[in-house]
């Protein structure tokens, strides 16, 4: 009787797990399906290097929403990284453990906030001041890069502060038994010891932003071209898809596809980069 | 046992909310102009408020979507505004049911008044770049534009004429994001459904011609255009009814109560 629970139980909870990986696949080979021929016809050169993005006459190029995007996901990096990290830091090693038991969910809560609120405020509050205080329109890759280093906040918090939680209490006792403050211990010591899982977060972090859609479109202007200035308006390779998708037909679709097929790629990459680092901490 | 409690939980949850499809409701769905789209839902509250059992509900997504919409069969009424249809809208039927101005927007801080149409295609096309060329304070323009699929951006784009939009436009995609943007920037210059004007922005004069419903009716407001709601073949049933129902007398008081303009 027991065992044939057990069986049960084995099973439903394979279903479960293949269901998942097989939608994952099944999302996987659409967008190729629906991306790669376009990408193999109209010349994977082209399509990522031409800045030239007219669908109603038949150009595809999305370079400068690749550029938009790298910029985009760059200054957010900028900002939450070195935001994110020392927070971490304050939080694991200069606050009593009760007091972070506190804030910890409550940054954490951060990541609860659905993205089109963090794009109202940028619309709200912070294009205005942009605009009024640094000139140009306000929606602005600037703009859309501090509204997305906020939101990746608590990813690289939550990750960094385990990952500084997991170094030994050891290696601490060592270097303040060796003379060290415990400001040179931490930065000495402790950070690089959770120097891998640190990155990882970061790795991460950048997949959300890249990823990222309504956020963005409410905050960067939308235009398509090559920035020149971080006060200029951009869009976005997300955007470019959530904007066009509902009205395109044909090759534009297609293109639109094969804009998703270099987004999966990307986030691909980040993703197994952010396991690779993490996994090498862990096997040292 | 705890498995199969597990499995139980959500079969019970699922019925329970499939519990309450009981009742045959008629439902009536729109998709398509987001400027009309505040204006269907008005007029869908009227309609169901008369006819219980019947359920009127309008999404957006920009005029192309309405044709595709109609076309494909995922609404049975596909919104438009557009000057004239494309090709692509050729096997629908189509009713106009109210005509709309579009009217040009700035921000009230703005001192500019009025814009021949020859400025404004200036002005969209990129080559006037500065409010002092037509009369303004000094700063550099701010366009803003609906996107591609836009009924309310061919539709001015057609009008005014040979409008190939300037580099440095910004993308809003709806009435209400280009009211918005407009709003709170002293520089912007936009163009939104004259249904959705309000306190927060300025229409302007084009060509000495005031974008109000007097000035439409009489033709004299050149950026106009009827507003059409497609069914893939002759309407049915509560798609017939509503549509007869905005196209009737009381209907089309409502639309004009609204602010838009009626068919006729």
């Amino acid at each position: 009787m027991r065992l044939s629970g057990d069986k049960v139980a084995q099973c439903v909870f394979l279903a479960i797990a293949f269901s998942a990986i097989a939608s994952l696949l099944l999302i996987a080979i659409f967008i190729l399906k629906e991306g790669l021929p376009f990408i193999l016809r109209y010349g994977p050169w082209n399509f990522l290097s031409s800045a030239d993005w007219r669908p109603q006459e038949g150009a595809f190029g999305i370079a400068p929403m690749i550029v938009a995007s790298l910029w985009i996901t760059a200054g957010a990096m900028l900002i939450g990284a070195p935001l994110g990290v020392a927070g971490a830091v304050f939080l694991s090693e200069f606050v009593p453990r009760p007091v972070m038991r506190v804030i910890k969910p409550t940054i954490e809560l951060l990541a609860g906030i659905p993205s089109v609120v963090y794009g109202f405020i940028g619309v709200m509050v912070l294009a205005p001041l942009i605009r009024n205080h640094l000139g140009g329109p306000g929606l602005s890759v600037l703009a859309a890069a501090v509204i997305l280093g906020i939101m990746v906040l608590p990813t690289i918090i939550s990750i960094s502060v385990d990952a500084i939680g997991a170094v030994p209490n050891s290696f601490r006792e060592g270097a303040l038994a060796l003379g060290a403050t415990r400001w040179q211990a931490v930065h000495m010591v402790v950070l690089k010891a959770a120097r891998s899982g640190i990155i990882a977060s970061i790795i991460l972090a950048m997949g959300r932003a890249v990823g990222e859609t309504m956020a963005v479109i409410m905050v960067a202007g939308n235009t398509i071209r090559l920035p020149h200035s971080a006060l200029e308006p951009v869009r976005t390779l997300t955007a470019n898809i959530a904007i066009e998708m509902s009205a395109a037909t044909g090759m534009h679709r297609q293109a639109l596809f094969a804009t998703g097929v270099v987004l999966f790629v990307v986030i691909m990459i980040l993703n197994s980069l952010a396991m690779t680092v993490l996994h090498r901490k862990v096997g040292r | 046992m705890s498995i199969l409690k597990l499995m139980l939980m959500p079969a019970c949850l699922a019925s329970a909310l499939l519990c309450g499809c009981g009742k045959h409701v008629e439902s009536v769905t729109l998709a398509g102009s987001t400027a009309f789209a505040p204006f269907a839902e008005k007029l869908g509250g009227q309609f169901m408020a008369r006819n219980p059992g019947t359920r009127v509900s309008v999404q957006g997504g920009g005029s192309t979507v309405g044709i595709q919409s109609a076309q494909q069969g995922k609404a049975q009424i596909g919104m438009a505004d557009m000057v004239k249809l494309p090709p692509e809208a050729d096997g629908l039927t189509s009713v106009v049911v109210a005509r709309d101005g579009v009217a040009v927007i700035v921000n009230p801080a703005n001192t500019v008044a009025n814009l021949t149409m020859d400025q404004l295609r200036d002005i969209f096309c990129g080559k006037i770049d500065n409010w002092k060329t037509v009369g303004g304070k000094d700063g550099a323009i701010t366009l803003v534009s609906r996107e591609a699929g836009s009924g309310t951006r061919s539709s001015f784009e057609q009008i005014v004429g040979n409008v190939k939009l300037g580099a440095n436009a910004l993308v809003q995609d709806s009435n209400g994001s280009i009211r918005e943007t407009v709003a709170s920037d002293p520089l912007a210059i936009g163009y939104l459904s004259h249904g959705l004007v309000n306190e927060k922005i300025k229409a302007l004069t084009i060509g000495g011609q005031p974008c109000s419903t007097a000035t439409v009716l009489a033709g004299t407001y050149p950026l106009v255009r009827p507003i059409f709601l497609l069914t893939k073949g002759a309407p049915q049933g509560a798609v017939k009814a509503f549509i007869d129902f905005i196209v009737s007398a009381a209907g089309q008081t409502q639309i004009c109560k609204d602010g838009l303009l009626p068919a006729k």
